[in-house]
Formats: C-alpha cells, sequence, structure tokens
C-alpha cells in the first residue's frame, strides 16, 4: 500500500499505518491536531468532531481506510477562516465557553449547520448541535451563540 | 446592574474556542510512558497473586510494593489505598499500573494479568448494610412530645440514584521525575494542594519534594475535587519506580465505572403536623459510600443539616449515615449531599399539603425560614430571605399559580401537562468551621515592574470562570485595565494554599481576599517596582461558632437561595416526558460577571434536570456498574430542553466581594424536587418517591393506574 492520502487542513498529506486506525488518533498523535478531543471514542459525545467534505464526523468512528481522498478540517485549519472570526466573537460575547473541551467539535458542528443551513431557527440549532454533548453550559449560550453569528456572519454562509 | 457584573470576553475564551488549550492528554508523547490500570474485576475477594506477562524492555508492573512512601490516599480520612492492599473492596479498585512506551502493547500486557482471587461475600445492598463509616445525630426540641401531640404523623421514604458528573474530558494525570529528584505532578485536577499532600505522603518525601500543576480542565463538578489525588499518587509511584515520566488518561467507560460519584440515598421521613402546620421532623438519612469512605463524612454532614429544607421545623431529630457497601466510592459532586435531602423534603412537604387539601407552594410558604430566624443547627440565618420574592419573580415567569391549579383539575387525552416548584438553600462555603480551622486560606498579588499584577492562589479554573473573575475583582480595585491582571492555572511551587476549588467558596472567599490584597497593593503602590502583599482568612465577627461534635452553630456563614419551577408535559403513550419550560430564580448575591453567573447557574440547572429524569445509573447483583458510556447513562444533550429561563435575584452579601455569595453549586439543588412534582400532576396526583424519574417510571404509573 502506498499510505492514505487525503488533505488536512488544506494540505496533501500521506498516513503510512493502517487503514483500521481511526482517524481520531492519526490526527491527535501524528498530525499533533490536539483540537480534536478525545471524549468517548464510541461516537457518542461529539468532542472529537472533524469536517470530512464538509460533512460532520466523529474521528473516532472513521477508519483511515475511508479517508482516502477526503479533505479534512479540525479547528487547527478552521480558526484561520473568517467564518471562525465570526463564531468565535459571538461565542465570546455571551460566554458559551466553559470549560472547553467540547468547544472545538462543537464549533465545528455550527459550522457544518450553518453551512447548511445560514439562518437556522432556535429548534434547527439545537437540531444542529444534538449529537454534541456539553455538560457545562446548559447549552442556552453555545445555542444563542450559534444564533448571534448567523445574523452577524450574514453572507459569510 | 453594578459596574462589576457587566460581562467581558473571558480570559480563558480564545485559547479554548480555537482549540490551542493544553490539558494532559494533549502534552507531547515522545519519551513519555502510558500508564494503565489492572482493574480488579471482583466486588470482594482476597488477591492471591497475579500473573505478570513477561514485560519487554521499558515496560512495568507497579503496584503496592512500589510505593515508596505510605500506601493511602490522604484525603478525609487515608483508608484509601493507592493500589490494593491484600484485598479488593469494589470491582474497579486499582490492583496495580502497567507503563510503557507503545500504549497498545501497554493494554495488551495489562489484559493479559492473570489476577487470583479467593472471592469473598460482598455487600451490595446498602439498606441493610451494617457498617457505617459515618454515623451522625443532632436535632432540637422535644420530638417525642410534638408526636405524641400531633393531629397527624406522615411517614415516607424517598430514594434517589448515582449521579455521574460526566465531565467532556475524563480522569487524567502525570508524573514527572524532574532532574533535582523532585516529582512534577501535573493534570486534570480541582484542588492542586489536596493532590499536593496526598503525593508527598505516597512518596514519603517533604513539601519541596513534589509540586503539582492544575492543567486547563475539562469540567470537574465535583468529580476531580479528590479522585484526581488518588490517580495521581498512581501515576508519581510509577514514574517513580520507572524514572521516566508516565500519564495516564482515562477511557470513557473506566471512568463512568470506576471513579466517584454522587452517593444514593434513602431518606425516611417522619412528620408531626398540628393544627395545619409542620411541628416536629424525625428525620434518617442514609447515603451509599462505597468500598472506602473518601469524602463521605462531610457530603453527609451538609446533606443531613439541610434536611429540613427551609422550613421553620420547631422539634427536629435528624440521624444520617455513611455505610460501606463494595461498590465503587461516591465522592464530591455539584451540591454534595443536599440535592438528595433537598428532593426528600421538598417531596414530602408537597404530599403532606396535598393530604391536607393545600396546595403545595402555600403551605411551604406558611412554614419559610425568615432572616432571624434558628438553622437546623440551632446557628441563625443572618441575612434577608429573599424566597417570597423569587417565588412571585419564577411565577411571573410561567404563570406558576395558574398552571399549578390549572394542571390540578381532572385531565383526559394522550398528553397531560403538570408543575412543580422547588425552593432551596446551598450554605455558602465550607461546612462548619472548615475555613478557619482546616483551609486557613492565604492568597497573594504580585506586581512586576512593569505595572502588570499577577494573582497567586491554588483556585483552579474548571470552566467556572476564576481565571476571568478574579482578575476583575483585583483590576477594580486597582484601577487597571483587566489586561494588566492576569491569574494563571497554580503550580504548588509557586502559589501558596488558597484552598481547594470546591464548595462554591473560590469567589466568596478568595475573591474576598484578593480583593482585600488588592486595597492593600493599591495603598503601597509604587511605580516600576515588583511588590508583594498576601492577605489571610479571617472568619466573619457575625459568625456563631459551630461545633461538628454537637452540629450546633453556623454551618454556614450565609446562604445561596433558589426557587425553581418546572412544567413538563407526558405522553400517556410511550412514557416519553417533554420538558416545556424550566424556571429559576437564583440569589448569589452580586454576580462578579453576569455571563459567567448565568452561565453556571443554566449548565447547573440542566445537570439538576438530567438528574431528576434521564441519569440512571446502577449496579447488577455482582456489584459492577452497568450504565458505563453515554449510550446507557444518558445526560441531556441540546434537544432534551427548550431555553432555560434562568433570573439573578441580587441579595448582597457584606463579607463577600463586593456582595458575592457561593454559586458554582446551587442551581443544581432543586431540580428533581421541582420535576417530580411536576410529573406527580401530570400522572394525576399520584404521590411520587424517586429520582431519577424515568420514562420506565412513568410508564410503570401510567400501567398502574389506568391512565
Amino acid at each position: 500500500m502506498d499510505g492514505i492520502r487525503f488533505i488536512l487542513n488544506g494540505t496533501p498529506v500521506v498516513y503510512d499505518g493502517s487503514a483500521a486506525d481511526r482517524l481520531l488518533d492519526v490526527l491527535r498523535d501524528i498530525f499533533r491536531c490536539t483540537s480534536v478531543k478525545c471524549g468517548c471514542k464510541e461516537g457518542e459525545c461529539g468532542a472529537c468532531s472533524v469536517l470530512m467534505d464538509g460533512v460532520l464526523y466523529n474521528s473516532c468512528c472513521v477508519a483511515m481506510g475511508a479517508v482516502e481522498g477526503a479533505s479534512v478540517v479540525t479547528m487547527e485549519g478552521f480558526r484561520e477562516s473568517e467564518r471562525f472570526a465570526v463564531l468565535e466573537k459571538a461565542f465570546g460575547e455571551v460566554s458559551a465557553v466553559q470549560c472547553g473541551f467540547c468547544i472545538p467539535g462543537m464549533v465545528l458542528a455550527a459550522e457544518a449547520l450553518l453551512s447548511r443551513n445560514p439562518h437556522p431557527t432556535e429548534d434547527e440549532i439545537r437540531e444542529g448541535l444534538s449529537g454534541n454533548l456539553c455538560r457545562c453550559t446548559g447549552y442556552n449560550a453555545i445555542v444563542n451563540a450559534v444564533g448571534i453569528a448567523a445574523k452577524e456572519g450574514d453572507g459569510l454562509w | 446592574m453594578d459596574r462589576i457584573s457587566q460581562s467581558v470576553v473571558k480570559k480563558d475564551h480564545l485559547p479554548k474556542m480555537s482549540g490551542r488549550s493544553v490539558y494532559v492528554a494533549d502534552y507531547p508523547t515522545e519519551g513519555i510512558l502510558f500508564g494503565k490500570l489492572l482493574h480488579g474485576k471482583v466486588a470482594r475477594a482476597k488477591v492471591l497473586g497475579v500473573d505478570v506477562p513477561e514485560l519487554p524492555e521499558g515496560y512495568f508492573y507497579v503496584d503496592a510494593k512500589d510505593v515508596p512512601g505510605d500506601n493511602n490516599v490522604n484525603i478525609v480520612l487515608d483508608d484509601t489505598p493507592v493500589y490494593c492492599r491484600e484485598t479488593v473492596e469494589y470491582i474497579g479498585e486499582p490492583i496495580a499500573m502497567l507503563c510503557g512506551p507503545d500504549e497498545k502493547v501497554v493494554e495488551q500486557l495489562r489484559d493479559a494479568c492473570v489476577v487470583h482471587y479467593e472471592e469473598l461475600e460482598p455487600v451490595l445492598d446498602f439498606r441493610t448494610a451494617a457498617e457505617a463509616f459515618f454515623d451522625y445525630h443532632f436535632g432540637h426540641g422535644d420530638v417525642d412530645k410534638a408526636f405524641a401531640e400531633a393531629d397527624k404523623v406522615y411517614d415516607e421514604e424517598f430514594e434517589t440514584g448515582y449521579q455521574e458528573q460526566a465531565y467532556l474530558e475524563t480522569q487524567g494525570m502525570m508524573a514527572v521525575p524532574e532532574e533535582s529528584g523532585r516529582m512534577f505532578v501535573h493534570g486534570s485536577a480541582q484542588c492542586a494542594y489536596y493532590v499536593h499532600g496526598a503525593v508527598m505522603r505516597v512518596l514519603g518525601c517533604g513539601p519541596t519534594g513534589v509540586h503539582i500543576l492544575q492543567d486547563v480542565t475539562g469540567g470537574g463538578f465535583g468529580g476531580k475535587e479528590a479522585f484526581p489525588s488518588i490517580l495521581a499518587c498512581q501515576v508519581a509511584v510509577a514514574a517513580h519506580k520507572c524514572q521516566k515520566p508516565v500519564r495516564c488518561v482515562f477511557d470513557r467507560r473506566e471512568d463512568m465505572e470506576y471513579t466517584s460519584k454522587r452517593h444514593p440515598s434513602l431518606c425516611h421521613y417522619r412528620v408531626a403536623v398540628k393544627d395545619g402546620k409542620v411541628t416536629a421532623m424525625d428525620i434518617d438519612v442514609k447515603f451509599n459510600a462505597g468500598a472506602y469512605s473518601t469524602l463521605s463524612a462531610v457530603v453527609l454532614q451538609r446533606g443531613i443539616i439541610a434536611s429540613p429544607g427551609i422550613y421553620n421545623v420547631p422539634n427536629l431529630r435528624v440521624h444520617g449515615s455513611a455505610v460501606k457497601t463494595n461498590t465503587s466510592p461516591c465522592g464530591a459532586y455539584r451540591g454534595f449531599g443536599a440535592p438528595q435531602t433537598f428532593f426528600a423534603v421538598e417531596m414530602m412537604m408537597d404530599h403532606i399539603a396535598r393530604d391536607l387539601g393545600m396546595d403545595s407552594l402555600t403551605f411551604k410558604a406558611a412554614h419559610l425560614v425568615r432572616q432571624g430566624d434558628p438553622t437546623s443547627t440551632c446557628g441563625k440565618y443572618h441575612f434577608p430571605v429573599p424566597i417570597p420574592a423569587m417565588i412571585d419573580e419564577v411565577d411571573a415567569a410561567c404563570d406558576y399559580r395558574m398552571k399549578r391549579e390549572r394542571y390540578a383539575r381532572p385531565q383526559t387525552g394522550r398528553f397531560r401537562r403538570g408543575i412543580g416548584m422547588s425552593m432551596y438553600f446551598h450554605g455558602a462555603g465550607f461546612t462548619g468551621s472548615g475555613e478557619r480551622d482546616l483551609i486557613k486560606a492565604v492568597a497573594k498579588l504580585r506586581k512586576y515592574a512593569d505595572g502588570t499584577v499577577e494573582i497567586l492562589a491554588s483556585n483552579g479554573e474548571i470552566g467556572q470562570g476564576v481565571r476571568t473573575t478574579f482578575p476583575k475583582i483585583v483590576a477594580n480595585e486597582l484601577n487597571l485595565p483587566l489586561e494588566k491582571v492576569y491569574y494563571d492555572h497554580p503550580d504548588t511551587a509557586r502559589v501558596p494554599d488558597s484552598g481547594p476549588t470546591v464548595a462554591s467558596r473560590s469567589l466568596m472567599v478568595v475573591g474576598e481576599l484578593l480583593r482585600r490584597a488588592a486595597i492593600k497593593l493599591r495603598e503601597q503602590w509604587i511605580d516600576g517596582q515588583e511588590q508583594e502583599v498576601e492577605e489571610r482568612f479571617r472568619e466573619p465577627d457575625f459568625v456563631i461558632p459551630f461545633y461538628i461534635d454537637k452540629f450546633q452553630g453556623d454551618a454556614y456563614p450565609t446562604y445561596a437561595w433558589a426557587v425553581n419551577a418546572i412544567e413538563v408535559e407526558v405522553d400517556t403513550y410511550t412514557g416519553i416526558t417533554k420538558i416545556l419550560g424550566a424556571y429559576g430564580s437564583f440569589d448569589v448575591g452580586t454576580p462578579i460577571d453576569y455571563n459567567v453567573v448565568l452561565g453556571q447557574m443554566e449548565g447547573g440547572f440542566l445537570q439538576g434536570i438530567g438528574y431528576a429524569s434521564i441519569e440512571k445509573m446502577d449496579y447488577d447483583a455482582k456489584g459492577r456498574i452497568r450504565n458505563n458510556s453515554f449510550s446507557d447513562y444518558l445526560i441531556p444533550t441540546t434537544k432534551d430542553v427548550p431555553n432555560l429561563k434562568c433570573m439573578l435575584h441580587v441579595e448582597k452579601y457584606p463579607d463577600g466581594p463586593y456582595g458575592a455569595k457561593g454559586a458554582g453549586e446551587l442551581p443544581l439543588v432543586g431540580a428533581p424536587g421541582a420535576y417530580v412534582e411536576a410529573m406527580e400532576q401530570a400522572l394525576g396526583g399520584v404521590k411520587l418517591h424517586h429520582a431519577p424519574f424515568t420514562a420506565e417510571d412513568t410508564l410503570a404509573v401510567i400501567a398502574k393506574e389506568g391512565l
């Protein structure tokens, strides 16, 4: 095997390990993308969410074989974007970040949602973030922040 | 709103938002050894021996024989072993740690270990458990006379289950032997100095032989109060043996099954009523402590002190016990014993009211404590009790009284509604004389020549905002921009012991020390010079001394107060309950940052709603916890609730900074009472006695009552 080729945060990379390895482990251990958090390793908490070709995935449930040819975006890449800047400001305004562990995944979930639906209702925001657990905030502030970002970032998504 | 309450962007916002914050699992792995615990697999047994597979070079097996000091972790008592003694006392008890450079190989070696047991009969039913770690009695008045003269006596029992903290970051600790011989331990924790004391004892070294850094911590909620001391001792012993850095990060199942959680409880209430008023309560509280005592003494104390609720009970008798079972040791969880007893007393008052043909709110309101009244421990409510106004605020927010009356009428059809209300306090700070006699907090400010000021204290940022609120207080007193004041994660090598990050005390107690220190620095300020000031805890003069042997005096200097209402709709076909609204008025004194405090209220309230409704955890006939993943132990998602409506009611506390009181724990405490009261209404007025009250419980009532 020649190795698994994929795009990581805009840069072409090759992974030489097993196709059965988890994307989560490869991102954290090989490519040092430690914004991708391991909360449960069984697809329940969303802390390891990444975007693959624009779609939100729990990277703990993705085998490297499935990543061949895909474009993977983690917070390391997304934080350089204009959309991140809008979300960052909105989350900061309402103090939506407490312990921070769910946040990189949560923000990528917000990005995935807004990409599909730039002007979501509160219910749609709650639906869009429902795969990402947060134990600190009670979700109010996060849901409100995504609503603010959608408004402030009008045209970006 | 006071100027200090105006929200700022939190100091740790950007690093966390952008994923740059380094949690213990994020440190580079080059040159470190991974540690994996070998957990016992039976609830109680003699460990006859362990067959350890042949270890490749660079791999180690670490157990009690490798502990250079004392194989006991100092918590409140010291009965928790670092690695097991001759017996294992619960499923999951650490027997040994396997360490090595390749995580997968370490796991294989660990799994290849064969432990030989001589099984012993475990104690699993806490109702009948004979051994109590702690047994307390207190009370006042003439309880027997009140019962003899009562018009009616009520006798009911209430039960609550485990609650798992479910912080998103699992437990994790790393120990690094330094060249000087000193051991450096860092990781996810609430209380750097608790870890410091525990590791010192286990390594058999003095205070300078070890230092502890709290890393960025992904949530605590009490779960990282005492448990990190245990894990820190385990990795420190391993690092001492291997003479290499050793890191152990739990996986989720390990964390859910084997780390401390909220004590399951059984609360038995006998209540005497005469002329429509409660004249006496005789209360028996039993907590399932698990296999070791950890924090059960103090959890139980807080629980039983709160057991008569916020009601005047002229004659009171309380017995509390924390019993040993061969199960995972329970420990601290936000609310610390009080959610269990407040649930029981709120339900009890509700049931009495309905029996008397009164609404629960009217009945409770007639018994409310007021400023100047005695507390359950014959202390005093020194400050105004704002509950009546808070009831009105919640009523205004959700039409509580109108809905309560409407839903009490007979309901038909598939969907049935109910609304319930709870009212309660949270005693601010440590119970009793702990601050004065045990903690003796010290906090410092260090001013550098360039005019920046560093806060030196040991309270950890765990999401609750102290890295922002502490600097806000200091910057305010020094008239400095907030950027000029900073507070890093504490390292015991460079900060004094301002006490642990527990008991809703950090802001109220340490925040006030910092405010006073800032005033001192302001008065001594010399431009261009490095300066340091220090403040020490002083107990406020008004406090009636507390004696724990008698449970007498002011258990708390002041109280945070809350009123919660929850409105539900039950689908009688499926048993699924939809929360239509959750409303809370919370008095934590002056918010030092409005958004920070609101975030605490919302987050705590939702944890309470989870505890009341879906968070069910139990063990099987062998003592094994089965709900060990987020598939089996459900915590609320965005879809389980609408936006929570939390309101702040401000009753300033003169001895807290700018009037602030303890905040963190309060919002969790009352949800079970409000939720289950609402469920009773939706289910046609049945009397319910346990939490969580799940969909399965709902279906059972529907079947039984023929709804």
